[in-house]
């Protein structure tokens, strides 16, 4: 996995570092070690890892994170850029799903 | 298909049409996952409910303060396998779902850990498969047969949903504690703090793969960092590209006819014998480059250079245009050059549409890659087009 890196500098994750009050659930959900902790605050240590899940800002219980979360299916995408709705998509689906 | 089991009574030959018959016990050959029967059911007359019928994988059940609940079995059998197979090419995919709601493995008490799982049967699978020697309960969500993952990102694996199986399953009185593990890449769709709000109960993030579990609950609930990222191994890759292939059939059906239509345009307006052979060169060129795109590009995704999947599409299909070059008998190089535009086009967008089956590509740069690459594979695919076209004349 650490040899497959996607585009860099396209992430919509932002962190609200004042906001955050240390809860440590972020780095917990983040499916590709984008948030660590440090000194008892959320912290961006891998920003070009994030595939834009939503799951850290999900389960944030102070919106100190913020994404746009979607599906990254080119499929999608384009069906949503005709019909002018946001992507969805039935996705393949791994087998750790 | 049909296997016949010890607990049936009677179910005649091992044929598949008489096994048709409703027979409670007995899956009939109409399943379409096409299950083999559990080994041992208990007397029928337990089992029976006008109207349903019993999954192959419920091996008895547990009296609860809540009802009776299914106990399942935690081997696979071929009937499993070989509905995961089918799956897998997309057959009857959409109806693959189980019942909601609350399942036992082992024999789990009050105090027995309840982890939570879409009703994707695979899914399902992938779990129960790894519970051998546990008692725990597990709590399936109404996702309508979608997996976890994909359910979570269209929110169907949700907070909601969550609070409202833990209130309909009357959880509170199955389990003394008040925790839930749900698995971590549910956590796209589930809010911890909102389902502690909403019904009192703690959400712990397990392992993102189920085969972490046990490892997972014998650490006491923690997971180690290696259990928390997702991977996306060759095996993974590779499962994944039948889906892709099917995914393309439609296109696929539109563009064998007008690859054949285009390859009869000739001096003589038309003709049928050009339609074949040139026809029928070009669809070998447009299954090369779709085997390019949905096949040797996600297999071999670390090893092709570039970030980008249309780029690694494209330089998968000139790899494979170049050792089609020196394989195939020698054409004119407008010949040449219009198959190496089409392999080209066709190999690009095959792999950029697999952005949608990966583990690690963000929607922005998806939509940043398809701004750039699409007009020029439109624009290799017009180019393929009329240079193949003037070369006929
Ligand atoms: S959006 Fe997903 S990948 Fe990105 S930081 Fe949050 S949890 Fe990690
Ligand atoms: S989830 Fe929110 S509050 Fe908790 S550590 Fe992360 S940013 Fe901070």
């Amino acid at each position: 996995m650490a040899k497959l890196r996607y585009l860099e500098g396209v992430t919509t994750l932002s962190l609200d570092v004042e906001k955050c009050i240390g809860c440590g659930l972020c780095p917990a959900v983040c499916p590709h070690a984008v948030l660590k902790m440090a000194q008892s605050k959320a912290d961006v240590a891998d920003r070009d890892a994030c595939m834009e899940c939503g799951a850290c800002a999900r389960n944030c219980p102070v919106q100190a994170l913020s994404v746009k979360a979607g599906v990254g299916c080119a499929s999608a995408i384009i069906h949503g850029w005709l019909t002018g709705s946001e992507p969805s998509c039935d996705c393949g689906g791994g087998t750790s799903c | 298909m049909t296997q016949k089991s010890s607990c049936c009574p009677e179910s005649d030959s091992g044929s598949s049409f008489t096994a048709k018959r409703k027979n409670v016990c007995c899956p009939s050959s109409e399943d379409k996952a096409q299950e083999t029967a559990a080994p041992c059911c208990p007397p029928i007359e337990t089992r029976e409910r006008t109207g349903y019928r019993i999954w192959p994988f419920v091996a008895g059940w547990l009296e609860t303060p809540a009802g009776s609940v299914p106990r399942i079995a935690t081997r696979l059998t071929t009937g499993d396998m070989l509905g995961r197979w089918q799956m897998r090419w997309g057959i009857g995919r959409m109806r693959y779902r189980i019942a909601p709601g609350l399942y036992a493995a082992g024999s789990p008490g009050p105090e027995a850990p309840v982890l939570v799982t879409a009703n994707y049967k695979m899914s399902f699978d992938a779990l129960r498969r790894e519970l051998g020697g546990l008692d725990c309960w597990i709590l399936v969500l109404e996702t309508r047969g979608i997996n976890v993952w994909c359910a979570a990102g269209k929110g169907t694996f949700g907070t909601d949903e969550l609070i409202s199986r833990v209130r309909s399953s009357g959880l509170e009185e199955v389990v003394s504690h008040r925790r839930l593990i749900v698995p971590q890449l549910g956590a796209v769709g589930v809010a911890a703090h909102e389902v502690r709000k909403g019904c009192g109960f703690q959400v712990l993030y397990g392992p993102v793969r189920a085969s972490d579990l046990p490892a997972y609950l014998a650490a006491g609930n923690q997971a180690t960092p290696a259990m928390r990222r997702v991977q996306f191994s060759a095996v993974e890759r590779l499962v994944l590209t039948p889906v892709e292939l099917t995914g393309m059939l439609k296109t696929t059906l539109w563009a064998i006819p007008v690859l054949f239509l285009l390859g009869g345009i000739g001096p003589e307006i038309f003709s049928f014998s050009a339609a074949i052979t040139r026809g029928g060169a070009a669809c070998l060129v447009y299954f090369m480059g779709l085997l390019c795109g949905a096949v040797l590009t996600p297999v071999a995704l670390p090893w092709i250079p570039g970030r980008a999947f249309a780029l690694k599409g494209a330089i998968a299909g000139v790899l494979a245009g170049i050792a089609g070059l020196l394989l195939l008998p020698a054409m004119s190089v407008s010949h040449g050059a219009a198959f190496f535009l089409l392999l080209l086009a066709v190999s690009s967008y095959c792999a950029m549409n697999f952005t949608g089956s990966t583990t690690y590509t963000s929607p922005s740069g998806v939509g940043k890659e398809m701004r750039r690459a699409l007009p020029l594979q439109a624009l290799a695919l017009l180019g393929a087009g009329v240079v193949w076209i003037w070369s006929a004349f």
